[in-house]
């Protein structure tokens, strides 16, 4: 049965059909409903059966997620998401499997966990909700959390210095990075569908407001206002411009990324062109690095290319062993090596 | 003929039809270990030795021991790798208490065994290792071959194992070290015929392993071997060798089996008879690294294996697993089992069926990572925080392994929870003959998943319902057995959200109530004691009440058999009973421990078992404590029965 017609025979799904019964308990306003709405919106344009999906979440207030989802789901323990789902994943290869993750549960407790979730490219989708704060836990400062942060943890401000999620993930050999706004709801719509089509694991940062701890951390970001001139939208094949008159660039001056305004003897050829599909991960590692004040802040595709997918590979290993060998006879096994009778 | 005037390699072996020129002698059983350096191929030697003399009809138990550092500096005391081996013409049960036969083949060696050989026992040593050098590095001041009390001692016999090794194989063009590496075989050769073995099936064990890959290497090796029985049975230095007579096991088909791979297919079989695949995830660990090695082997058995990146994600990768359907597995030593509590908890909360292996060894912390010990069974009993109850299994044996992981898999399948399997060190390096099961003595393991609208769907009239009027799946409602049911992702109609939070009863959502948890908290500790309606009652070697009960649990096993065995052979009043179920107990245990003036509990631990027979039943019990790394020799178990009996 191809592909068309399986899909065709399904019933026709709405955001509706993945809503659950449970009363949602984030506090007002905060950006983890808008990040719950598209991702409702997305899932009955897969083509996949509701049945099929599963959400495995860690610990934190972004992680109450699959519970307001109707699908499988799965709220764990505090950063272990990642290994989870990799026993979902390598066990049922066939279930599109979304790990929900925050910033300290990620990048803090579960750090090593994302590392090699990462690293071995399972076929997984992962938000992480950054609100670079531990909401929870009732504010105190995350891994992501910038230096002189006052929180209740750090009365003079916090000497921790942060670490970005998608250097971390393009370290960890990540197939797809890429990252968003939580109120720019057309460009998440986007990031998410495209996150759920790629084969692999597909890393998503998604500026989230901490509406009670850390609101308007990213107002720069988010702000329809000011935003312009603070982030970068990347389009694969086109050139670095952002800003209110979309007047500047981003160029490579040697190994550094600048920015520039165009005209004056700049033109958009002279610009930084992305390349989402580029094997080496040097160019979405420099976009990474681009941070506001000094650079817009990349927003949308860094990455995404193919490589070979763990459960994949598991699974036709098994293939391949009850090929090679015949399916395993236990009779065989209890009497192999050396044996003898006693009569 | 006199060894000298022969080249070694050139002694025609001993023919069977023609005489024999040393005295034959029968013997019960023997205890031989072999020890030497790390690299010295003594685990090799040992487990050819075993495999020899079970396939000829002995039955045998085995107790390997390694240093733990994988390769101490040549010649010192650390480095010293021993295999024992107990061989017999009797049913037995341990590797045995003293030493009949030591093999040793350097100072140190010699230094860190020679106390556990038997006074009169035979001592061969390769007495081209003791020079100046190795007899320093081992804290020898003088050569202890020529000591008055060790000659008096022992019957010595010094081998020039080094220079009769490399005559034997000579001509083959190997340089030096390559012609030492085959010294082992040599040795192995001497004791073959010391034993009266039969060499020919480590002659095809040798050409099998080398002989495509490494012809000289090969051939290097069967000289060695030959060259060692050839110098038994030529040297006059050996006056008699000795027959052990098959033993009377029960008849059937036997083979020799470790404890690891008993327990690698007995999952294997039990995932088989449930009718679903095993997804297996582990970290590298001393001693259950096996365990990961030998199930990545039967792929073709439809296993899923994955190495982890830490204990925590093997144990959480278990999780998810179980959640999407499989037969979730992981195995660990207590290190890593401190590290997949928080994991286990999860388990318990959600109400998953999976198996969590220990194979204990020396605690606390890294501890003695090659060494043995019992002392996990309160970690496996209450290493969790909150009441977090789970099921406990212990082997009492290797082949032990194989039948009770099965129990282990079934109670997590039909009780709908994580069940811990205990064995040890000692268990699983350990072997002994097996007799081969058939795959169709075993009965199916029945599993449901409710699919549809069958099966644990509540009603409006039981109360619940979904309040309008509809059945809906209620992913915590309990059977008769108070399990609930295991229903997949992938299955229509069934979407259902779990997780480590309050579950309320029934629905499963989330419920912090106070009601409720004292509830919950309830419905899943009665979940496990309730198994204890559906395990075997617990059986008595021995008189059924009286003056003294042994009651035992795990590797222990063969140890404390054998001393009650033989004090009941005296006549003395004692029973032994051991126990392989530890959580729930089995129900008619209360009675058993009530039935005897006192209760002995020997443990390799400093009283984990007795504080939970004390704290259950109110039996005054009295231990037998031995934390050394090492399991208990017979006549310790024994001489504190005597001490017990007296008093
Ligand atoms: S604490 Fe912050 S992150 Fe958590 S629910 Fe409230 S607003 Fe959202």
């Amino acid at each position: 049965m191809s592909a068309e017609i399986a899909n065709s025979a399904l019933p026709v799904l709405t955001a509706k059909d993945f809503a659950s019964d449970q009363e949602i308990r984030w506090c007002p306003r905060c950006g983890d409903y808008s990040i719950l709405a598209q991702m409702k919106k997305v899932l009955p344009t897969l083509g996949i059966p509701r049945e099929k999906f599963v959400f495995v979440s860690g610990i934190g207030c972004s992680s109450r997620f699959p519970y307001y989802v109707n699908t499988y789901g799965f709220h764990s323990i505090h950063g272990r998401a990642p290994a989870i789902a990799t026993g979902v994943k390598v066990a049922r290869p066939d279930l599109q499997v979304w790990v929900i993750t925050g910033d300290g549960d990620a990048l803090s407790i579960g750090g090593n966990h994302l590392m090699h979730m990462l690293r071995r490219n399972l076929d997984l989708k992962v938000i992480l909700f950054n609100n670079r704060i531990y909401g929870l836990t009732k504010g105190q400062y995350s891994p992501t959390s910038p230096v002189g942060q006052k929180t209740k943890s750090t009365p003079m401000g916090s000497v921790d210095n942060p670490l970005s999620p998608l250097c971390y993930a393009i370290g960890s050999e990540a197939t797809f990075v890429a990252r968003s706004v939580d109120v720019d709801i057309k460009h998440l719509t986007y990031v998410l569908e495209r996150a759920a089509h790629h084969k692999g694991t597909a890393f998503v940062e998604v500026y989230q407001d901490c509406n009670i701890f850390n609101h308007d951390a990213f107002l720069y970001a988010s702000d329809k206002s000011i935003k312009a001139d603070h982030i970068v939208y990347l389009e694969h094949g086109k050139p670095l411009v952002f800003g209110k008159d979309v007047k500047k660039g981003v160029r490579l001056n040697g190994m550094h990324p600048e920015v520039v305004e165009l005209g004056k003897g700049v033109g958009e050829d002279d610009l930084l062109f992305h390349d989402e599909k580029a094997t080496e991960p040097s160019l979405a590692f420099l976009l990474s690095r681009m941070k506001y004040p000094d650079f817009p802040e990349p927003m949308g595709i860094f990455r995404a290319v193919e490589a070979p997918i763990y459960d994949e590979q598991v699974a036709l290993q098994v293939e391949t062993a009850i090929k090679k060998q015949g399916a395993g006879n236990f009779d065989e096994l209890f009497n192999s090596g050396d044996t003898w009778n006693v009569d | 003929m006199s060894s000298t005037e022969v080249p070694i390699a050139e002694v025609s072996p001993a023919d069977p039809n023609g005489p024999d020129p040393k005295k034959l002698e029968q013997v019960e059983s023997v205890v031989i270990r072999f020890c030497g350096d790390s690299g010295d191929g003594m685990q090799l030697v040992g487990g050819q030795f075993t495999n020899v003399s079970a396939s000829f009809g002995n039955d045998v138990s085995t107790l390997p021991d390694f240093p733990a550092e994988i390769r101490a500096p040549a010649g010192t005391l650390a480095g010293v790798s021993g295999f024992q081996l107990n061989f017999s013409s009797l049913d037995i049960f341990t590797p045995g208490d003293a030493v009949d036969t030591l093999v040793a083949m350097n100072p140190a060696a010699l230094k860190t065994n020679v106390g556990d050989l038997r006074r009169g026992g035979t001592l061969i040593v390769n007495v081209d290792e003791f020079e100046k050098g190795n007899l320093q590095k081992a804290g020898y001041e003088a050569n202890p071959l020529d000591d008055p009390d060790l000659i008096a001692k022992y019957q010595l016999h010094r081998v020039p194992m080094t220079r009769l090794n490399r005559d034997a194989v000579a001509g083959l063009g190997l340089g030096m070290k390559e012609a030492d590496r085959c010294k082992n075989f040599f040795a192995l050769g001497l004791v073959y015929w010391l034993y009266d073995r039969d060499r020919k099936p480590t002659e095809d064990h040798i050409t099998e392993k080398f002989g495509k890959k490494n012809p000289t290497v090969a051939e290097a090796n069967l000289r060695a071997l030959r060259g060692g029985f050839n110098y038994g049975f030529s040297t006059e230095s050996f006056t008699t060798h000795y027959q052990v007579p098959k033993a009377k096991l029960a008849p059937g088909k036997y083979r020799k089996i470790e404890g690891n791979e008993a327990t690698v297919w007995g999952l294997v079989t039990a995932a088989k008879r449930a009718g679903k695949t095993i997804f297996y995830s582990g970290y590298p660990i001393t001693p259950a690294s096996g365990i990961l090695e030998e199930l990545a082997s039967l792929k073709h058995f439809g296993v899923k294996t994955f190495q982890a990146e830490d204990e925590i994600a093997a144990m959480s990768s278990v999780c998810g697993a179980a959640f999407a359907g499989h037969i979730a597995v992981t195995a660990s030593s207590g290190p890593g089992i401190c590290l997949k509590g928080e994991a286990m908890g999860l388990g318990v909360m959600t109400e998953l069926p999976m198996i969590i292996v220990d194979v204990q060894r020396g605690g606390p912390s890294t501890g003695l990572p090659t060494k043995t010990e019992q002392s996990d069974l309160l970690l496996a009993m209450f290493g969790r925080n909150g009441d977090s109850p789970i099921p406990i299994l212990a082997a009492s044996s290797p082949g032990d392994c194989f039948y009770l992981v099965q129990e282990a898999v079934r109670i997590a399948l039909e009780f709908m929870t994580p069940v811990m399997f205990l064995t040890d060190g000692y268990i699983a390096n350990g072997a002994e003959p097996w007799m081969i099961p058939s795959f169709s003595d075993f009965p199916s393991i029945k599993v449901e998943h409710p699919t549809g609208k069958a099966g644990a769907w509540g009603s409006e009239e039981n109360g619940t319902g979904n309040g309008h009027g509809e059945p809906e799946f209620q992913p915590y409602l309990r059977n008769e057995k108070g399990a609930r049911p295991w229903a997949i992702p992938g299955t229509p109609g069934l979407e259902h959200r779990i997780g480590g939070l309050e579950k309320a009863d029934i629905t499963g959502n989330v419920d912090y109530s106070p009601a409720n948890h004292h509830k919950m908290v309830m419905n899943r500790i009665n979940k496990v004691k309730g198994i204890a309606n559906h395990i075997p009652l617990q059986e008595v070697l021995g008189p059924e009440k009286g003056k003294l009960l042994v009651l035992s649990w795990g590797g222990t096993y063969g140890a404390v058999r054998t001393a009650v065995q033989s004090c009941l052979a005296e006549g003395k009043s004692v029973a032994h009973s051991h126990l392989r179920y530890l959580n729930p107990f089995p129900r008619n245990l209360a009675e058993i421990v009530k039935g005897y003036e006192k209760v002995l509990i020997p443990e390799l631990n400093s009283g984990q078992l007795r504080l939970l027979i004390r704290g259950n039943y109110l039996v005054d019990a009295v231990g037998l404590n031995k934390i050394q790394g090492k399991p208990f020799l017979v006549n310790e178990v024994v001489q504190k029965i005597d001490e017990l009996l007296e008093s």
